[in-house]
């Protein structure tokens, strides 16, 4: 297998040890220590994805996180990873990649570049907005065309970690200052955690000749890589991108542990979650070499100077024999270094009049250097073929062939991570860049991220910063020392800004500011000529720095071009917000392992077991598993309930009531809680009485009801819904510890402690009194809303009578460990009389054919009271949270919805929740609102279906016959009626 | 994510805690003496301010208790926590 641009020797690339992988469908081969971009160059690859918009061919621009293009999938089937930049993926064997857009080579939309001309930005909003309402059509065409990558096609096979910690000093990169900055840090007794995102530590030295104390820079980094990892403080973590930093000292960080090895060999965690309390954090992010924008900037074989530099010197791959070089500042003069000892030939176009010293070397080594000079445009298709250079001034222009443009347009320092928590910003003149301001005291930027480019400089300032930070922390100063460097690269000194080339002779070419997005020089102007000033809009409305790139390369060059636009200087323009992630994460990291049955908790009531094996179907309510219904075989959902609701009313009808909310409440003052929290009055509620409550939010609308019995003196018992028990413990718990810790209450969840059996019917005396019971079951001495204590079945239980069915009823409470055992009890006796289990459907239909509301269901955020008829419930005696509220003129509306009952005409035919009633659906549009649906059913016990609803003044109108209207069902004749359906009987 | 000193418990991360709006708002001793007006400003009238801001936290997921909190708006800094039973550590006009 050929690697046609691999170079015989050199780089950090194991030739001994080859690399088989595919792309595009495409054997191919590398080595060990290549990235896949580096293994796609090696083998002469110059186009590696489509563009997003446009369908442009597009080739590697970058070696890092900044790489626009060369984003693609990798592997397939549910495991596969879309977007991935191929500069930041590790070769591995058998690694698979394809494009994320359209086919490298043939691409069946290639044709959308020639309409570049006329696709603007803005073009999809300007262009697809009539007639109205047919986006959805258009949308069905442009989506399939658009997009990054393709979905996994099942759920994710692999795991993710996730580890919480914590740290004294956090460093964010691990190149030279990084290295320092730990080293100085862990020396003085800090606990260090040093992060960088490569495989390997050493940042830009990875790719530098520059000798340190004498040695090769490489042997310096393995030695201080060495000496931070005998320290028992230090964490190092490779392969590990500081994604995010966020308030006080929180960062974090995602481990890429199995990114880099086979699938099929893959062990433990894809990826780790590292959630980070770091007291101080040491950026050392180093910097991104910008663009400068020229005619058709896009084509591959444009590539960062300083990516060309990377290719060659660490990985051994030189991208282009015939290069052309585009500068405004020193640092490309490394490149040209690099390139000729490679063997490739060398064209400087400079743009600064007096280039200086570097330049006059260059000169004297033969290199063809041109002052004053630009790339205009680039030429060629599918690869750079030549390039138009020219002077700025445009007095000449000259044809130059090449197959490799590398270009540099100065350094912007990676302020990301300081911006994250808003660090302020400080423009460099000299680099043309915004650089860290000194800003949250724990936070440090050192190094190339800070402006500072010269090595000695770079490993100074990083050792000063780690010993800062751990000096803040109270450790013993412990500065690591400053090594001897020589042959340090070029720092990027004396640039001349330049953020575009003028225009080529030759006309107008796109000229690309976002490669990733298709932003072209001419969006910004188009979004400056409409009026656009703040930079953060004409982000927004050109779509510049969007999406996973989020303008790494391109986003302080479109900034620069948008200042010279407005005629403002870039100062004053500034820079979009830099907001996490650094680079993207996956869901699967975040998540870890909160998933499926351990994303929440699940809550199963003691009789739990029972239901299943009784073949019932469940719902969640909240955290719980509640039995919905119980079908026998063949049954219908319909059937079941049907058969479960005249068990009650002919037989019993047993259900798991476990799940209620439950709080205790004891204490001197416990019934002053329940007058203020709840609407009625409780003073004169007797010792083993109970009683309805309903509880309002301060704006008068209801939270939530229940029943409240009073088991003492001073003890109480509050039933709340299955879904609200927390909730509800919640709120009084706020209003007793801020508004009235006065009070002597004491409140305890007690949901979990019991198993309530709840036998409605008129043979449940009967089973209660066969179950054998010490209390007395006469409904003189126990009678309808009275709770009693005592024993069930031998059994300690409370035993109420309180019904939402209308049916005699004996809710059995026993401690919850005995719960199956009396319910199974329950159903051996009961036969006899016909027990049947129900469910939550039955028990919904139950309820409302009494015209019992479901807080949340029949109500929301705007019903009251006294929309509900509930007059009755509300004390004029005293004051209760909301009822100020309720004596807002809007509530006292008499035409506003209020609760009332429908008759569907036919008694078969069940009206869909939530269908709107109006009067005549057939009038002319906007049809005039009366009310809507909020729980409808069929009743079996009343023989018919029946609604609740809530219509305009709808207690003064019994007897008005209403349309119910749903799109699907159509329009159903219904009447109003008082919402109370079921006669209970006597007893 | 915040670092909140609970008074009780100590810093915890914020996801243990969930936030109750401005503090120091008492509820009207007698509701039904108040305006419309008066009822909507205690209701829902907050002073919003960009900089210190004297809040309620609970710490939900922990030792359930009420406290507050001086939390910088801008900045998100904590310059305290105090119990309900405590006079704010800062003086209204360093707000």
């Amino acid at each position: 297998m050929n690697q046609p641009r691999r170079l015989e020797q050199g780089g950090l690339v194991d030739r001994e040890r080859p690399v088989g992988f595919r792309f595009d469908g495409r054997e191919m081969q590398g080595y060990a220590g290549d990235t896949l971009a580096s293994a796609l160059l090696a083998n002469g690859v110059n186009v590696v994805n489509r563009s997003i918009k446009l369908h442009r061919p597009r080739g590697i621009v970058g070696h890092g996180a900044e790489e626009p293009n060369a984003l693609l999938q990798i592997d397939r089937g549910a495991a596969t990873l879309p977007d991935r930049r191929a500069t930041q993926t590790e070769l591995y064997e058998g690694l698979e990649a394809r494009p994320a857009v359209g086919r490298p080579e043939r691409d069946p939309a290639a044709a959308m570049g020639a309409l570049s001309p006329f696709m603007p930005a803005g073009f999809y909003y300007k262009t697809f907005m009539s007639p109205r309402g047919w986006w959805e059509r258009y949308e069905q065409v442009i989506r399939p065309a658009a997009g990054f990558g393709y979905a996994p096609d099942g759920p994710d096979p692999d795991i993710y970690d996730r580890r919480n910690a914590h740290c004294d000093v956090l460093v964010a990169g691990g190149g030279p200052a990084g290295l320092q900055a730990a080293l100085s840090a862990a020396r003085g007794g800090a606990r260090v955690i040093l992060a960088d995102e490569q495989a390997r530590f050493g940042g830009g030295l990875l790719a530098s000749e520059a000798r340190i104390d004498g040695g090769p820079a490489l042997v310096w980094v393995d030695a201080m890589v060495a000496e931070l990892a005998a320290m028992p403080e230090v964490t190092l973590l490779p392969r590990t991108a500081v994604f995010g930093n966020y308030d006080h000292g929180f960062v974090g960080l995602v481990e890429r542990l199995g990114d880099h090895v086979p699938p099929q060999q893959r062990t433990g965690p894809r990826e780790r979650y590292w959630r980070v309390r770091s007291r101080q954090l040491v950026i050392a992010a180093g910097a991104i070499e910008r663009p400068i924008v020229f005619g058709n900037n896009d084509r591959p074989g444009i590539m960062m100077a300083s990516a060309v530099t990377t290719y060659i010197r660490r990985y051994g791959v030189l991208p282009g024999r015939k290069a052309v070089v585009f500068t405004n500042n020193d640092s490309a003069y490394a490149t040209v270094a690099a390139l000729r000892a490679a063997g490739a030939s060398v064209v400087v176009a400079d743009a600064r009049e007096e280039p200086g010293a570097l330049a006059a070397a260059a000169r004297q080594q033969g290199v063809d250097v041109r002052a004053g000079s630009a790339v205009l445009s680039a030429h060629g298709r599918k690869h750079v073929t030549a390039v138009t250079v020219g002077d700025l001034a445009r007095h000449r222009h000259e044809r130059l062939d090449c197959d490799l443009v590398a270009v540099s347009g100065g350094w912007n320092p990676a302020v990301h991570l300081h911006s994250h928590i808003r660090g302020p910003l400080r423009f460099d003149h000299d680099l043309a860049a915004p650089v860290p301001a000194p800003g949250p005291e724990h936070v440090r930027s050192a190094g190339a991220c800070a402006g500072r480019f010269d090595l000695a400089e770079v490993l100074a300032a990083g050792a000063h910063a780690g010993a800062a930070a751990a000096g803040a922390l109270g450790f013993e100063g412990a500065v690591a020392a400053v090594p001897d460097t020589q042959g340090a690269d070029p720092v990027p000194g004396a640039l001349r800004v330049l953020w575009r080339a003028p225009q080529p002779p030759e006309g107008k070419a796109p000229a690309f500011v976002d490669l990733q997005n298709d932003v072209k020089t001419s969006d910004l102007a188009l979004a400056v000529r409409e009026g656009y000033r703040s930079i953060e809009h004409v982000k927004r409305y050109s779509i510049m720095g969007f999406g996973t790139d989020q303008g790494r390369l391109g986003n302080i060059v479109g900034a620069g071009i948008v200042a010279e636009l407005l005629g403002a200087d870039l100062e004053t323009v500034g820079t979009t917000t830099f907001r996490p992630a650094w680079t993207p994460v996956t869901y699967g990291a975040l998540a870890g392992e909160e998933l499926r049955e351990l994303f929440q908790p699940v809550r199963n009531t003691p009789m739990h077991e029972w239901h299943v094996a009784r073949g019932a179907t469940f719902e969640d309510v909240g955290q719980w598993k509640r039995a919905w219904y119980y079908p026998r075989p063949g049954e219908s959902m319909d059937d079941a309930v049907r058969r479960e609701c005249l068990a009650t009313q002919r037989g019993i009808g047993a259900l798991d009531y476990s799940t209620l909310g439950k709080i205790d409440i004891q204490g001197p003052d416990a019934v002053t809680l329940l007058e203020r929290v709840y609407t009625n009055n409780w003073q004169k509620l007797a010792v083993g009485r109970c009683r309805y409550g309903i509880m309002l939010d301060e704006n008068g609308t209801p939270i939530d009801d229940g029943v409240t019995a009073r088991l003492g003196e001073q003890h109480y018992l509050m039933y709340t819904t299955t879904g609200g028990a927390a909730r509800v413990l919640a709120w009084l718990e706020r209003w007793l510890q801020t508004e009235w810790p006065q009070l002597e209450v004491y409140l305890t969840s007690v949901t979990d402690h019991w198993a309530t059996l709840s036998l409605a019917g008129p043979y449940s005396r009967d089973l209660v009194r066969d179950l054998g019971t010490d209390v007395d079951l006469d409904p003189q001495a126990f009678p309808f809303m009275s709770v009693r204590e005592g024993h069930v079945a031998g059994i300690p239980a409370r035993l109420q009578r309180s019904s939402f069915s209308g049916e005699l009823t004996f809710e059995v409470s026993v401690p919850a460990d005995y719960g199956l055992w009396l319910w199974e009890k329950a159903f051996e006796l009961g036969e006899p009389y016909g027990i049947t289990p129900y469910g939550t459907e039955t028990m919904h239909v139950l309820r409302a054919e009494m015209g019992f509301i479901i807080v949340g269901q029949d109500t929301d955020g705007s019903v009251s009271p006294l929309d509900l008829g509930m007059h009755g419930l509300l004390s004029n005696r005293k004051d209760f949270l909301g009822k100020r509220s309720l004596a807002r003129p809007d509530f006292q509306r008499e035409d506003r919805p209020q609760f009332v009952g429908l008759q569907p005409e036919d008694p078969e035919t069940i009206v869909p929740e939530g269908a709107q009633l109006v009067r005549n659906p057939d009038q002319t549009t906007p049809v005039p609102l009366e009310g809507w649906v909020t729980s409808s059913y069929y009743g079996a016990r009343i023989g018919r279906s029946f609604a609740l609803a809530m219509v305009n003044g709808g207690r003064e109108r019994y007897g008005e016959r209403l349309i119910a209207w749903d799109l699907d069902a159509g329009a159903i004749p219904v009447t109003v009626t008082a919402p109370s359906f079921y006669e209970p009987p006597q007893g | 994510m915040l670092l909140i000193p609970c008074p009780w418990c100590g810093p915890r991360d914020e996801s243990e805690f969930s936030y109750g709006g401005e503090a120091h708002i008492a509820r009207p001793r007698e509701p039904e003496s108040l305006s419309d007006a008066e009822w909507a400003d205690y209701q829902f009238m907050r002073t919003n301010p960009c900089g210190w801001h004297r809040e309620q936290w609970l710490h939900a997921h922990g030792c359930r208790r009420w406290f507050n909190v001086e939390r910088n708006t801008a900045t998100y800094a904590i310059r305290a926590a105090y119990r309900l039973d405590e006079a704010p550590p800062h003086r209204e006009d360093a707000l």
